[in-house]
C-alpha cells in the first residue's frame, strides 16, 4: 500500500523550508506535496521516495509526523477524465477525505492521490471500473 | 442600621472593639468549625489564649484550598437553616469554592458599601446602575444592597449588552456606575461611537474586581466626566466592600470593625512591620456563616497607617500590586494556570501550554498556546479544528471566559533554564 506522511505545521514563515532542508540533507526526494491550512496552523502531506527515512529524520527534528495509507489512480488524459473517475468513486458512496495530484516517475501519467477511510475498498472499486492503480514503482517510491 | 460613626471611632476604642470581637470569633469558630479546631489543636492553642489583637499572630492561617477540602459547606459556622445566601467562585482547579451568608452577614456587607456611598455623597435621588455580573459570583449583590441601603434607586443591569447599558444610563439618568474599570473604559468608548457621551448624567463610578492603575483612573474620570473610586474584596472574605475608597481617593479604608488586616511575608508567614509590602491576610470579626481567620488572600500590597484627610480612622490599603500565587485576573475573572492544565489533560493534550495575556484597547486579550503531540495530531484539518473547538469550549466552561487557542509545534513554547514559562502577562499594570 502507498504511504503518505503528514506533518503538523504552524503558519509562520520558515516552517516549510525547514522541512525541505531536512529532507534534502537526508537525500529524500519529494514526489508530491499538499498543504491544508487555517489561519494558525496547517497540515503538510508528503509523498516521498523513502518514507521510513523521512519519518525518522523529521521526528528527530521534533516534528509531529504521521503515516497514512493512500491510493493513487491514473487520471485519463482527456476531457472529463477526472469527472469520470470521481463519479466511479461517488457511485459507491465512498467519501474522499482529500485528494491531490502526483506525476508518474517513468510513465508520465497524471495520478490522483486519494485519502479515504478504507483504501482497500477504493482500490477494488476502481480496478473493477478499469482504472490503473499505481504501485510504488510507477511513482518512484522505494 | 445607622453605623456610620463607626468610621470615626478613635483608634484605641477600635482596637478594644476588635479585641473583643476577635476573642469571641475565635471561640465560636473553635466550637463550630472542624478545620479550624484541628489546626488549633495541632499547635496546642486554646481559644482562651486569644485575648485580643495582640494575640492574632499566634493563630493558624487558613487557605483557599480549605474551601476545596471542605466543599461545599464544611467551613460554615452556622447550621444551614440560618444561611440565607451562598455564592461561589472559581477554585484553583475545576472545583468551585462556596461561601455562605446569614441575614446579618448580608446586612454587614451592604453596610460596608453603604458607608462608602454615604461618604462620597451618594444617597436618595441617585440612580445606581450595577454592571457587575449577578450570579453565583459575588459581583453585583453587595453593591446592589449597599446602594438600596442609602436610598439610591438601583438598576440591576448585570454585565453584557453594552448598547443597552448605555441606553439605560441615558434614559434613566444614571448617576452612579458599578463595574470593572476596563468595562468602564469600554462603555465610554462605545458611548462616544454612538455619539451620546454628552447625554450621560454620571457623577461617580465605583470600580473593582480587577487590577487597574492611576492612569486608568485618570482616563475613566476624563472620558466619563466622573469621580472614579476603587473598591476591594474577595468572596472568601465577603465580596467587594471589604475595603473602599473615600473622597480623598488615596487608598481603600478597610472596614476594621469587621475585618483585621495583616501583611505577612508570603514565604515565612511572618508578620511584617507597619508599612511593609507583603501578602494581605484577613480575619473576619463579625461574619457568622463563613468566618475566616488569618485567611491568605495571596494579594500583595501594603497598608497605610497614617490618618486619612477624610477623618475616617480606619487604616487604608494600597491597590494590590501582584499575587503571591500564580492567579491571573482576566476580564475581571480569576484564572489559575492549574485550571487550564486540568482542561488540557482531560481533553487529551499534554500539559505543554503557555498563557499569553495582553490588553488590547480596553479589553484583555487571552490566548492559550498548546503544543500539539502525536496522539492528538491527525492528517485531517477538519479533525484538528474540531478538537480545537472542543478545547475552546471546555476552557470556557471551566473558566467562564473565552480564550483563543493556538496550536503550536512541539517544543516551540519558550523554556527558560529548562522550565517552561507558563504565563506571559504583557498588560502594563
Ligand atoms: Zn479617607
Amino acid at each position: 500500500m502507498l504511504k503518505q506522511l503528514s506533518v503538523f505545521l504552524e503558519n509562520r514563515s520558515g516552517q516549510l523550508v525547514q522541512i525541505t532542508e531536512i529532507l534534502t540533507k537526508s537525500s529524500v526526494n519529494i514526489r508530491a506535496i499538499n498543504i491544508a491550512e487555517t489561519n494558525d496552523y496547517g497540515v503538510l502531506r508528503l509523498v516521498v521516495d523513502d518514507n521510513e527515512k523521512a519519518l525518522s529524520v523529521l521526528k528527530d527534528e521534533g516534528f509531529i509526523v504521521k503515516t497514512a495509507n493512500i491510493v493513487a489512480a491514473a487520471v485519463p488524459d482527456s476531457v472529463g477524465g477526472l469527472n469520470k473517475l470521481l463519479l466511479s468513486i461517488s457511485k459507491h458512496d465512498i467519501d474522499i477525505d482529500y485528494m491531490y495530484s502526483i506525476f508518474g516517475k517513468s510513465d508520465g501519467l497524471a495520478y490522483m492521490i486519494f485519502k479515504v477511510k478504507n483504501p482497500d475498498q477504493l482500490i477494488n472499486v476502481l480496478q473493477e471500473d478499469g482504472y490503473n492503480i499505481a504501485g510504488p514503482d510507477a511513482l518512484g517510491i522505494n | 442600621m445607622n453605623n456610620y460613626d463607626i468610621d470615626h471611632i478613635p483608634r484605641e476604642e477600635l482596637k478594644k472593639l476588635q479585641s473583643e470581637r476577635l476573642a469571641a470569633q475565635v471561640k465560636r469558630s473553635y466550637e463550630r468549625v472542624e478545620c479550624f479546631r484541628n489546626r488549633m489543636d495541632e499547635i496546642g492553642l486554646k481559644p482562651d489564649d486569644i485575648k485580643g489583637v495582640e494575640d492574632l499572630s499566634k493563630l493558624p492561617f487558613s487557605y483557599k484550598s480549605d474551601l476545596r477540602d471542605y466543599y461545599p459547606f464544611g467551613l460554615f459556622a452556622e447550621p444551614m437553616e440560618n444561611v440565607v445566601r451562598t455564592h461561589a467562585s472559581s477554585g484553583t482547579t475545576g472545583k468551585r469554592i462556596v461561601v455562605g451568608y446569614t441575614k446579618r452577614d448580608l446586612d454587614m456587607w451592604a453596610e460596608c458599601i453603604a458607608r462608602m456611598l454615604k461618604e462620597i455623597g451618594v444617597g436618595k435621588g441617585d440612580i445606581a446602575q450595577i454592571s457587575f455580573g449577578y450570579g453565583l459570583f459575588t459581583g453585583g449583590f453587595g453593591a446592589h444592597a449597599g446602594a438600596e441601603m442609602v436610598g439610591a434607586t438601583v438598576v440591576p443591569m448585570s454585565s453584557g449588552n453594552t448598547k443597552l447599558q448605555i441606553q439605560t444610563m441615558i434614559d434613566f439618568g444614571v448617576t452612579l456606575l458599578f463595574c470593572t474599570p476596563s468595562y468602564a473604559l469600554y462603555l465610554a468608548e462605545e458611548a462616544e461611537k454612538m455619539g451620546v457621551k454628552d447625554k450621560l448624567k454620571l457623577k461617580y463610578g465605583i470600580f473593582g474586581a480587577e487590577p487597574w492603575t492611576e492612569k486608568m483612573r485618570k482616563d475613566i474620570e476624563k472620558e466619563l466626566s466622573i469621580k472614579a473610586y476603587d473598591i476591594y474584596g474577595l468572596s472568601e472574605v465577603l465580596g467587594p466592600g471589604v475595603a473602599c475608597e473615600c473622597k480623598e481617593q488615596a487608598g481603600m479604608h478597610i472596614r476594621e470593625d469587621n475585618f483585621i488586616a495583616e501583611i505577612i511575608d508570603p514565604d515565612t508567614g511572618e508578620v511584617l512591620p507597619e508599612g511593609s509590602t507583603g501578602e494581605l491576610v484577613f480575619t473576619s470579626l463579625t461574619k457568622e456563616a463563613f468566618p475566616v481567620i488569618r485567611y491568605r488572600t495571596r494579594d500583595i500590597c501594603s497598608l497605610i497607617y497614617e490618618p486619612c484627610k477624610c477623618g475616617c480612622t480606619h487604616i487604608r490599603m494600597n491597590k494590590p500590586t501582584g499575587r503571591s500565587d500564580d492567579m491571573l485576573i482576566i476580564r475581571g475573572v480569576n484564572v489559575f494556570p492549574s485550571q487550564i492544565e486540568e482542561v488540557l489533560l482531560t481533553n487529551g493534550y499534554k500539559a505543554n501550554y503557555q498563557i499569553i495575556v495582553d490588553r488590547v484597547g480596553n479589553t484583555d486579550d487571552f490566548e492559550v498556546r498548546v503544543e500539539m503531540n502525536s496522539d492528538n495530531f491527525s492528517d485531517s484539518l477538519g479533525e484538528i479544528s474540531r478538537m480545537e473547538k472542543e478545547l475552546v469550549s471546555s476552557l470556557k466552561s471551566m473558566l467562564g471566559i473565552q480564550a483563543r487557542v493556538r496550536l503550536v509545534t512541539p517544543k516551540s513554547i519558550v523554556r527558560s533554564e529548562g522550565k517552561a514559562v507558563r504565563v506571559i502577562d504583557k498588560r502594563k499594570l
